[in-house]
């Protein structure tokens, strides 16, 4: 096997430059032809002889000191396998490695619970039968004698003086605080006309609850120790870290298996607490175990998206709008763990400034820990909270000083010849233009009619508003920003791997690192090769899902972040890039000509000034591979080529908390118009824009399906979608009758747009998207701040507005008032 | 303390895509994992356990159900349609075909279900509106889509214009 690592030159790529071959075409996928016959092979569809269903029982409390557990009961119910416990689970495994400096650094975190409870459903213990019917009654004779304590679920009162301190380790709820502050804040007030001030916003809990739950099929081999994971989790690669040392073994007896996964959207990161489970049941029991997670169990206990407070902000403006700078505090509930937090703390810090040109900014960002569901990222993750908060800085300015919000944010927006941009924090924005992008949205909402129809919906006794969310997509992290987080740590940089080779028959086949979720990476990664190569798309065999013994694999292998694009298809030209290069000068060889007269075409290499001397790929992968005597005994050449992508990125300054943290920004620019009806709150969405820049798209209909996705998931967030719990920690949202996910009939009409400004630093052009920013949520938030400014000027300070928090708003704008002045500087 | 109910089992017998199929099983075992589980037709899928999300649906004697909110046993004697009938000898039908056509489908775990409120409609009304294909497909889940793109092909695979 032939393998190159090399850090990727930037290539510059004129915008002009034509389309050639399968990129930029809307090749059909690749994925579609089994996933429409129900042939796709989920987790839950694999089956091993005698293997048995795990059910773990879950906490009924919020908070609890668990006294005992008795699973003897359990135990005699026929058809059970087999139990596990937190008693035996903190002798077999240690705590899982905590990314926080301390004190959240002190926690104690184990796959199942261990002494207390901290949220309604936290696994306690669990139950292997032989059915998923007799494990589920089986864990209802497990006896555990818990001792309820009083919950903390509200993160304001984390640190107060009667607050319950969730894990005694730490000593403290507050977990993980960091200060960080650009530019000159004195000075940028200084200069200020005016200081707006909000006293608090707040944006809501809520995930993407991906249609498939969480689960895998655990095999232990005996023999060799090892186990193989048959599982939906997106990023093996942090899995593995996760889960090799609480296991006390190397990764390499961790293999991670994947084919199809129902979607991820980052909630699918976290389950290695319920893998490790399932690694010691299957060892315990010598037998495959199977999980599957039910639905009420996601929604109790998985991956939380952040909920975060902005409070005492102040804003320096001009009076012409012009930002000079903010101040605030974010203030993040984490749940009762600290899965992949804190890492939320300096992620949302790749979009510092949002798409604004303001240089002085102060955020103390304080993470706390509640008896809720542990947070873990989401789809947008931790940047969405900080653009919406951003998003409704520049709406509640504007409203204030009584400017047009379109015109500050024209105003304000990072110009495109100012490209690329670097943010007061060192992030470099690769390139984009948000004034066009936000033209276009303005104008396939109907702008310029805006207050014709506002004066005719009035007359119908309506109100109407224009709301618009603007927002980056980070894309391709640098793990160098965790040392912000926790400067002992040793992570920096990314990478993905992809494996290209020629087989005997002359199959092309390409093996890569991630675990797609529905983007489609199979169809993408052939649509590079084949351009390159010179063949047909339909000849690339790109191997479904992931397998962390097909060697594609590295410490980031996964999908998340919005880098595929970037990282996984930078690999998969960069090994195919070698395999073109070997074709060729195995076909020197056999043709007698120098490398560079070879071309690779139509299935072929050949001789460029003689076509007729040709070779099909089938006789170089044979040559190689079963009939290699008399190849000249210096000929490099393995037809199975290995590429990791690493981005060029340096480790960022601790102590400055400066440093670019990741590589692509795409963009998008929704407009949104809504009718509200003043007596009920009711609203509707009547007319939609997302216009998106990713750079260099390579399927144009598959990246749009992207954004159609994340516009369908910002609205549901925006308007109903709600991790709601009550003051005793139960969730009264826990599965999709009282969790209101869009359906089809709540979709607005929808038109897209897009502009592509290619990446600099990417070796395609591309920039990695599929996340978008939550724009959604802005513009919805935005266009009923909007729509009510006639009825009292209320102040839209939730991230959700369901229907009711609307009325309030309607019913009471003065109390929303309260939280915002304005004063001379 | 909890209680354990008595298990009881009882043969069900079913004819799926055109298969006869014989299997004793506990009466409390919902449609969905007889089909999964039992007879090994994961082309189903479950994604809610509470008959919200539509991943599950089938055609029972013609009539499009949910397999979760049904047991085994009221299935007996029933003949029944799945994903996995859709295709006729390696062809895919129109609406399959149209699916792939019009990205109606990301990660394709509700494609399934999806599909087959869409056939059940295509049945009844061969050439239905926006809002009639909104409607017939309101009992499915969909998470990456919005749904836009899985209107648009429902509509081209009743032989209908579309606009991208």
């Amino acid at each position: 096997m032939t393998e190159t690592t090399t850090v990727a030159d930037p290539v510059v790529v004129e915008e002009a430059e034509p389309k050639r071959g399968y990129a930029g075409q809307n090749v059909p996928r690749k994925e579609d032809r089994r996933l429409v016959q129900g042939e796709g092979v989920f987790f839950d569809d694999v089956k091993r002889h005698n293997m048995g269903y795990v059910h773990f029982v879950r906490s009924p409390y919020a908070h609890a000191k668990i006294r005992s557990v008795d699973v003897s009961k359990a135990l005699e119910h026929p058809g059970v396998l087999g139990t596990l416990t937190g008693d035996e689970v903190a002798l077999l495994t240690d705590p899982f490695f905590q990314i926080s400096s301390p004190p959240g650094a002190h926690l104690k975190d184990y796959c199942l619970a261990v002494g207390k409870a901290r949220f309604v459903g936290e696994p306690v213990a669990a139950v292997v039968a032989t059915t998923r019917e007799t494990a589920r009654d089986a864990s209802e004779l497990v006896e555990v004698d818990y001792e309820p304590l009083t919950a903390l679920t509200d993160a304001r009162q984390a640190l107060g003086d009667n607050a319950p301190v969730l894990h005694d380790e730490a000593g403290t709820n507050l977990t993980w605080e960091g200060v960080y502050e650009w530019g000159d804040l004195d000075q940028a007030f200084a200069e200020a006309d005016r200081v707006v001030k909000i006293s608090e916003l707040h944006f809501d809990r809520f995930n993407s609850t991906p249609l498939e739950c969480n689960g895998a099929l655990v095999e232990f081999n005996r023999g060799t120790t090892q186990w193989t994971i048959i599982t939906n989790n997106q990023f093996p690669g942090f899995a593995a870290i996760m889960m090799g040392p609480a296991m006390r073994v190397g990764i390499d007896k961790l293999r991670f298996v994947t084919q199809d996964i129902g979607g991820g959207f980052g909630n699918k990161i976290t389950s290695h607490p319920q893998l490790v489970a399932c690694c010691l049941l299957a060892r315990k029991l010598n037998r495959p175990v199977q999980w599957t997670e039910w639905r009420t169990d996601f929604h109790l206990s998985m991956s939380h998206g952040n909920e975060r407070w902005f409070q005492d902000t102040e804003v320096a403006v001009k009076d012409d709008g012009t930002l000079l700078g903010f101040r605030t505090t974010a203030l993040d509930d984490a749940g009762a763990w600290l899965r992949y937090e804190p890492l939320g703390g300096v992620i949302w810090a790749q979009v510092t400034p949002g798409m604004y040109r303001w240089r002085n900014i102060r955020l103390d960002f304080k993470q706390v820990v509640t008896n809720k569901a542990p947070c873990s990222p989401n789809r947008g993750y931790s940047r969405m909270q900080h653009l919406w908060f951003t998003e409704r800085v520049i709406d509640i300015v504007a409203h204030e000083l009584g400017l047009d919000p379109v015109e500050v944010r024209k105003r304000n927006y990072i110009k495109a010849e100012e490209m690329p941009y670097e943010t007061p924090n060192g992030c470099v924005y690769d390139s984009g233009d948000y004034a066009k992008m936000l033209d276009s949205a303005l104008e396939l909402v109907g702008y310029d009619e805006l207050e014709t129809r506002r004066a005719e919906a009035e007359s119908r006794g309506v109100l109407l508003g224009l709301g618009i969310g603007s927002t980056l997509d980070s894309g391709t992290n640098n793990f160098g920003q965790s040392r912000l987080i926790n400067p002992e740590l040793q992570f920096s940089g990314n990478n993905e791997v992809a494996t290209v080779k020629l087989d005997i028959f002359g199959e092309i086949v390409v093996t890569l690192g991630t675990t797609p979720q529905g983007q489609s990476h199979e169809t993408t990664a052939a649509q590079v090769v084949a351009d390159i190569l010179g063949c047909s798309v339909d000849d690339i065999n790109v191997r479904a899902g992931h397998d962390s013994y097909w060697n594609t694999y590295a410490g980031f292998s996964g999908t998340y972040a919005s880098q595929f694009a970037v990282t996984g298809l930078g690999a998969v030209k960069g090994a195919t890039d070698m395999l073109a290069v070997e074709m060729k000068k195995l076909a020197s060889v056999v043709l007698g000509c120098a490398p560079e007269d070879i071309e690779l075409a139509d299935g072929f290499a050949r001789m460029r000034e003689n076509h007729e001397a040709a070779l099909p790929f089938m006789a170089l992968g044979a040559i190689i591979n079963a009939n290699n005597a008399g190849l000249p005994e210096d000929l490099d050449v393995t037809l199975n080529c290995r590429y990791v992508y690493r981005p060029p990125f340096q480790p960022p300054d601790v102590e400055r908390k400066f440093g670019n943290l990741t590589l692509t920004y795409a963009a998008q620019v929704h407009a949104v118009v809504v009718e509200v009806d003043p007596e009920t709150g009711v609203y509707e969405v009547v007319d939609y824009a997302a216009v998106d820049d990713c750079g260099v798209r390579i399927n144009p209909q598959i990246v749009e399906g992207q954004v159609m996705g994340a516009t369908a998931q910002a609205l549901g967030a925006a308007t109903h979608e709600t991790f709601t719990y009550d003051e005793d920690g139960n969730l009264l949202t826990p599965n999709f009758y009282d969790y209101h996910v869009p359906h089809a009939l709540d979709m607005p009409p929808l038109k897209t747009g897009n502009i592509e400004s290619p990446s600099p630093f990417t070796s395609m052009g591309t920039k990695g998207m599929g996340e978008g920013g939550g724009a959604g949520i802005h513009a919805v938030c935005a266009a009923l701040q909007d729509a009510l400014r006639t009825r009292g000027n209320p102040i839209v300070y939730d991230s959700s507005n369901p229907y009711h928090r609307v009325w309030e708003l309607l019913s009471n704008p003065e109390s929303s008032r309260q939280r915002v002045s304005v004063e001379p500087s | 303390m909890a209680t354990i109910p008595v298990v009881t089992s009882q043969v069900v017998s079913v004819e799926v895509n055109g298969t006869a199929y014989e299997r004793e099983v506990e009466a409390r075992r919902l449609l969905i994992h007889f089909l999964r589980d039992d007879l090994d037709l994961t082309g189903s899928h479950v994604g809610c356990d509470t008959g919200n999300c539509g991943a599950c649906s089938v055609l029972l004697d013609g009539t499009l159900v949910k397999g979760c909110m049904l047991l085994a046993l009221q299935a007996d004697g029933a003949t029944i349609e799945t994903v996995e009938g859709l295709a006729e000898d390696e062809q895919l039908s129109p609406l399959q075909q149209a699916f792939s056509d019009h990205h109606a489908l990301q990660c394709g775990y509700c494609t399934p279900g999806m599909l087959m409120s869409a056939t059940a409609l295509l049945r009844e009304n061969p050439r239905p509106s926006d809002e009639e294909i909104t409607r017939a497909i309101q009992g499915n889940i969909c998470r990456c889509t919005g749904y836009w793109n899985i209107v648009t092909a429902v509509k081209a695979a009743s032989g209908q214009e579309v606009t991208e």
